[in-house]
């Protein structure tokens, strides 16, 4: 067990492309970190750098008490699961799992005694003999934790392993792995680009955005005070309303024309975007806005009304038994559920 | 109720379609072409190998008579007991058993030699950040251009300096080095997904245990097809064994083969074809065998995918 330091951690390509701009974050013991963000973000990137597949370019990474920029992958205890497993095809499920330990000359009882026990965890018993290609997408992901837990590692490094998976079998390994997670306690870091399963699954979130992190925090800090315009729209389905408006004289005009109840304006003033998410509106013909609804998708449990707020748009998700139509309606906005973004750099104001 | 109404229909129906497909069947002009080119095609590749074999029943002097024969004859036993233990060549020194086993060895060495240092330079190329690594690659890969023959006078100077002439070393070893192997395995090479290097680098293989436990049982497939075709290229080198070894005991099959029909040249006696006939098919049989064998473990490496 271990925490995860990285003390303004830069990476530069050979190419000369920046990857990484000095970032400074700290893992604690026993956390699960989620790295979310857009594709090509760079959380591959910094997640190969902690794994040491990767030199760092500038900055201390620490695992424990110990520097490891210089130490090689295998030394540094940790683990990886990849996106694609990257299981070896020739090695069957047992050798595969213990091919780590057999490298650090751990002997034969001993392997077998640990692979049986992470193959009893993960429901593997009747694979043990079985060649990777003999196994199912999700087995195969089980494979792959398997092959991380045996090793008892300090640290697991996950690299979107669950994006190979049917949405079904998703959920389902999310809800695994994060049990397999808490149960043995080991620090992990988790990447993903699917915002649900940051959600689900982080202790703490890691949202990034070309190279930079927009905001560190736990998922409740990340979806209630997102810190930029960008963590807004990334988190959360559907996105967070950004409309344009202006502060002056204690209040918060839409370009619209409508002023926005309850928004924290704290002297604010000049142009900035005010952000709703769509579930924080109440349809109700007292409301505050005018909401012209140009159409309603149907979700099940929900209803997404997409339409527009003095001319810019706006959707509103309302539960299944409110009533709902195309055409002109009014919004009530629930009280400090109004977001306020700086114009320019979309920072939380 | 259902199952017999379904039945009653599905009858028609199969009668049908087998009607369908004895009209398929009949015989197209097209088919008719094809099935002739195929098989004389095939009569072109047999008959050959079907005359050394009849005429290695006969004794040479019906052979010298009468030509190659189509059916066989009663001296088949005698033939192959004389081609694989009779001593013969000038000095009478070797025999068909000796000769096979130079062949094999040469065949082996050849083809174990070409893996090993077209596996082993691939890996260099593909897995180690050499300076000119690319650069090596390439100039590496231009000898492909340049055949044996082409550099046979130096490498037989080189040889010779050497000390190496009637050696199994320098039979095999100026051979050995191969563009051809190192070519294919740096494609296949490539192929291994990066994933699987860095999983194993996490596993704590360094580069060797990488190479040994990782890439050579994935290469298991290339590794087969590469000795079938090395084997067969190795068993039926003639003009590089014919240069380096003039001492007899060394003479490979194809050497031997010749050695016997050379007799004729030199006008003393009746060459004996019967028994040069069957050394033919006794250097016929090994490449047959490597590759019916191999054939075998190829198929099932590549149908087991796993890569
Ligand atoms: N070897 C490399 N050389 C140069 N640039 C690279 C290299 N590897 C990645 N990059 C660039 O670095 C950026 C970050 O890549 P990275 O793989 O970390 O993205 P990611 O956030 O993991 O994206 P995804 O969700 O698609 O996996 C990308 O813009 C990519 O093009
Ligand atoms: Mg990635």
């Amino acid at each position: 067990m271990a925490n995860v330091t990285l003390q303004d951690v830069r990476k530069v390509y050979p190419n000369g492309f920046e990857a990484i701009y000095p970032c400074s974050f700290e893992v604690p013991d026993g956390e699960f970190v989620v790295l979310v963000g857009p594709s090509g973000c760079g959380k591959s990137t910094l997640l190969r750098m902690v794994a040491g597949l990767e030199p760092i370019t500038e900055g201390d990474l620490s695992i424990g008490a110990r520097i490891v920029n210089d130490v090689d992958p295998a030394d540094r205890n940790i683990a990886m699961v990849f996106q694609n497993y990257a299981l070896y095809p020739h090695m069957t499920v047992a050798k595969n799992m213990g091919y780590g330990l057999k490298n650090r000359g751990t002997s034969k009882a001993e392997i077998d005694k640990k692979v049986r026990a992470a193959a009893e965890m993960l429901n593997l018993s009747d694979y043990l003999d079985r060649r990777p290609s003999q196994l199912s997408g999700g087995q195969r992901q089980r494979v792959a934790m398997g092959r991380a837990i045996v090793r008892e590692p300090d640290l697991f490094l996950f690299d979107e392993p669950l994006s190979n998976l049917d949405a079904k079998l998703r959920n389902q390994m999310r809800i695994e792995v994060r049990a397999l997670q808490r149960r043995l306690g080991v620090t992990s870091m988790y990447v993903t680009h699917d915002q649900v399963e940051a959600m689900t699954m982080a202790d703490r979130i890691i949202v990034m955005n070309a190279g930079r992190i927009e905001q560190i925090g736990t998922p409740g800090e990340i979806y209630g005070r997102p810190a930029s315009t960008f963590v807004a729209s990334f988190m959360g389905a559907p996105p967070m309303n950004l409309l344009n408006g202006m502060a002056g004289d204690g209040a918060v005009r839409l370009d619209g024309g409508e002023q926005v109840p309850h928004a924290p304006v704290n002297g604010h003033a000049g142009a900035l975007m005010v952000g709703i998410r769509p579930e924080d509106v109440l349809l109700s013909e007292a409301g505050d806005l005018a909401f012209n609804v140009h159409i309603v998708e149907e979700l099940g449990a929900l209803r997404l009304l997409h339409g527009e707020v003095g001319g810019q748009a706006f959707s509103v998700s309302v539960a299944k038994d409110q009533n709902a139509q195309v055409g002109q309606t009014r919004l009530s906005v629930k009280p400090s559920s109004v977001h306020l973004f700086d114009a320019a750099e979309g920072r939380r104001l | 109720m259902a199952d017999i109404a379904e039945t009653s229909q599905t009858v028609p129906l199969a009668a049908r379609k087998a009607a369908a497909t004895r009209r398929r069947r009949r015989i197209k002009p097209g088919d008719v072409v094809d099935h002739t080119i195929l098989i004389l095609g095939a009569l072109l590749m047999l008959v050959p190998v079907w005359m050394v074999f009849a005429s290695a029943g006969h004794d040479a002097v019906l052979i010298h008579r009468e030509g190659l024969q189509f059916w066989f004859g009663d001296q088949l036993g005698e033939n192959f007991r004389a081609a694989l233990l009779e001593k013969g060549g000038f000095t009478d020194s070797v025999n068909g058993v000796t000769m096979l086993t130079n062949s094999l060895i040469l065949g082996l060495g050849f083809a174990v030699g070409k893996i090993l240092v077209g596996m082993t330079a691939a890996y260099a190329i593909v897995y180690f950040r050499l300076k000119f690594g690319t650069l090596a690659f390439w100039m590496i890969f231009t000898t492909l251009l340049l055949p044996l023959e082409v550099r046979i006078l130096p490498s037989y100077e080189v040889v010779q300096n050497m000390g190496l002439a009637n050696t199994y070393t320098g039979l095999i070893v100026p051979l050995v080095a191969s563009a051809t192997a190192t070519f294919f395995f740096r494609q296949f090479f490539r192929s291994v997904p990066e994933e699987l290097i860095e999983a194993a680098r996490i596993d704590g293989a360094g580069p060797w245990k990488f190479f040994v436990d990782i890439l050579i049982p994935l290469s298991r497939t290339m590794i087969a097809a590469m000795f079938i075709i090395m084997f067969v290229y190795g068993w039926n080198q003639y003009l590089w064994p014919t240069l380096i070894t003039t001492d007899e005991s060394l003479f490979t099959l194809v050497r031997g083969i010749r050695q016997i029909v050379q007799a004729y040249a030199d006008g003393s006696t009746t060459p004996e074809y019967g028994q040069a006939a069957a050394l033919a098919i006794i250097a016929m049989v090994p490449p047959v065998l490597i590759v019916v064998f191999f054939q075998r473990w190829f198929v099932k490496g590549l149908t087991e995918s796993d890569k």
